[in-house]
Order: structure tokens, then C-alpha cells, then sequence
């Protein structure tokens, strides 16, 4: 495997489990679908048709901010909530890499077997 | 999109061959490059240093799951856990399978690595119903939506 193949995973491996961990909870992927047609949306939107309190889904959007998959803009004296696909983007490039990284360890496998 | 990985080779050697070199740990760590301790063995973790050139500093964990003769090796392990220094016990673990099934004298090989996600299975059925489609179709929708951004059609956030 190529070293900046390896080294470029490294650096992405640390943002891509904060980004995983985010979405690692229905509750939050429930409300990255909401905002995936890229809708602007109050907390009480959100919280529109689940069965948690807004304290728990407010919890919950402060998660997915910090993992910067969505953001917080101001609307007067609400914040409105909208979905940002960049790291959704980086995780789904992680997996390619990790993925191109396994054809090269089973393609060492199949020369060490076959031969 | 999706959130396991899926790999599926023909090797022209007979299961028993390709078993060895998956679980013998010497023969398993002479093509992944990591000089493992000692042998796999279900339940423990596996320790060994990376032998990739360049990454020799690196210490490789994983803790081994099943060992089902000539059928299926798994192991967990932090994926991509490279960085010397950083504590990655809080981060996603994912599952590795080797599944072998002889075709003809020689094996079919599928691996997967599955759990980026991290939500344990006994939750991905609740993830599911919550969202009637889950992280798959969620992905898709998000690439869709990226994708038409990108092309000036979306919503312009």
C-alpha cells in the first residue's frame, strides 16, 4: 500500500470517527434526514413529530454540530438549523480509502497463497 | 454509499491453505505486515507491530471474535487506528469477517468490514423503523443532495 494513501487516511481516520459517531444514533440520523433536502429548520420543527422533549433533540443537534454536520444560523430569535454535507462527504471518501486499502492487503494474500 | 465494505476474491488455493494463512499468526502477519506476539485465539486481542515500511512505530490491535475452521475468522478493531498517541477506545470499532467457501479446489474469499456507523446491531432495527430506510438510503439521499448542489439544481443553502 502506498504510504500517503496511509498517511492520508490518518489524518482523516480522527475526523471521519467523530463524524461516524455522530450519526451513530437514530435520533440524530433522524434529524440529518429532516434537513437533507437542505430546508432550514427552527428546534421546533425538529422536534415536530418526535417523541423526545426539545431538550433531548437540542442535545442532540449540539452533537451534529460539533461533528460540523450541521450548522446554526441566527432568524431573529430563533436558530435555524441547516445541513452541512461536507463531512458526510469526507466520510464517504474515508470509506473509499479504507476500502482501496483492503484490495491491496487481499491482493498480498492472494500472491502469499497462490504461491 | 454505504456503511460496510464488501470484498469478494477468488484465490487459486485450496481452504485449508487460505485458512492458514489467515489464522496462523505468523502466515496472517507475513501479507497483512504486522509482527503479531502470538496466535489468534477467539476472545483475546491480538498485538503486533506494523511491519509496512515507514510505519514500523505503529502498534496494531484487534481483538479476534470467531474462529470457525475453514469457515469464518472475525476480528474488531479500530479502524485505521494509526496515529501513535491518540487513545481511540471511544471511536467506532468495526467488525472484520473472512468468510470461505471452497469453489471447486480453490476458495471464494468475502470479506467485509462493517459498523463505521457504530450503531451496535441490536439498535439498527430501531434505527431503521425511526427512519423507515436507515444510514444506506440516508446516505444516498445526502449524496443526491450534494450532487445537485454541486450541479446549481438544489436548494441553495
Amino acid at each position: 500500500m502506498a504510504s500517503s494513501a496511509q498517511a492520508r487516511i490518518a489524518r482523516q481516520s480522527a475526523n471521519a470517527a467523530t463524524v461516524f459517531a455522530a450519526l451513530g444514533d437514530p435520533t440524530r440520523l433522524a434529524l440529518v434526514a429532516r434537513l437533507c433536502d437542505g430546508s432550514r429548520r427552527s428546534i421546533a420543527q425538529l422536534c415536530d413529530g418526535q417523541s423526545l422533549t426539545r431538550q433531548a433533540i437540542s442535545k442532540h443537534l449540539r452533537v451534529l454540530e460539533g461533528a460540523r454536520v450541521v450548522r446554526s444560523e441566527r432568524a431573529g430569535r430563533e436558530s435555524l438549523f441547516v445541513l452541512n454535507p461536507k463531512p458526510i462527504e469526507d466520510i464517504r471518501s474515508y470509506i473509499e480509502l479504507v476500502s482501496s486499502q483492503w484490495d491491496t492487503a487481499l491482493s498480498r494474500l492472494k500472491a502469499f497463497v497462490e504461491k | 454509499m454505504s456503511d460496510r465494505i464488501e470484498k469478494r476474491i477468488e484465490l487459486k488455493a485450496p481452504v485449508s491453505r487460505v485458512w492458514r494463512a489467515l489464522t496462523d499468526y505468523r502466515e496472517f502477519g507475513a501479507w497483512f505486515r504486522v509482527d503479531l506476539t502470538g496466535p489468534f485465539e477467539p476472545g483475546k486481542e491480538a498485538v503486533g507491530q506494523i511491519t509496512h515500511p515507514g510505519y514500523e512505530h505503529v502498534t496494531w490491535r484487534a481483538v479476534v471474535q470467531r474462529m470457525e475452521p475453514e469457515r469464518l475468522f472475525s476480528l474488531t478493531w479500530h479502524p485505521y487506528a494509526i496515529e501513535p498517541g491518540v487513545d481511540y477506545s471511544a471511536e467506532p470499532q468495526t467488525l472484520i469477517e473472512f468468510r470461505l467457501e471452497p469453489s471447486g479446489g480453490d476458495t471464494m474469499l468475502t470479506l467485509t468490514e462493517s459498523g463505521f456507523d457504530s450503531i451496535p446491531a441490536s439498535r439498527r432495527a430501531e434505527a431503521f423503523r425511526m427512519n423507515d430506510n436507515g444510514w444506506t438510503q440516508q446516505m444516498e439521499n445526502i449524496r443526491l443532495h450534494v450532487d445537485a448542489m454541486s450541479h446549481g439544481t438544489g436548494h441553495g443553502i
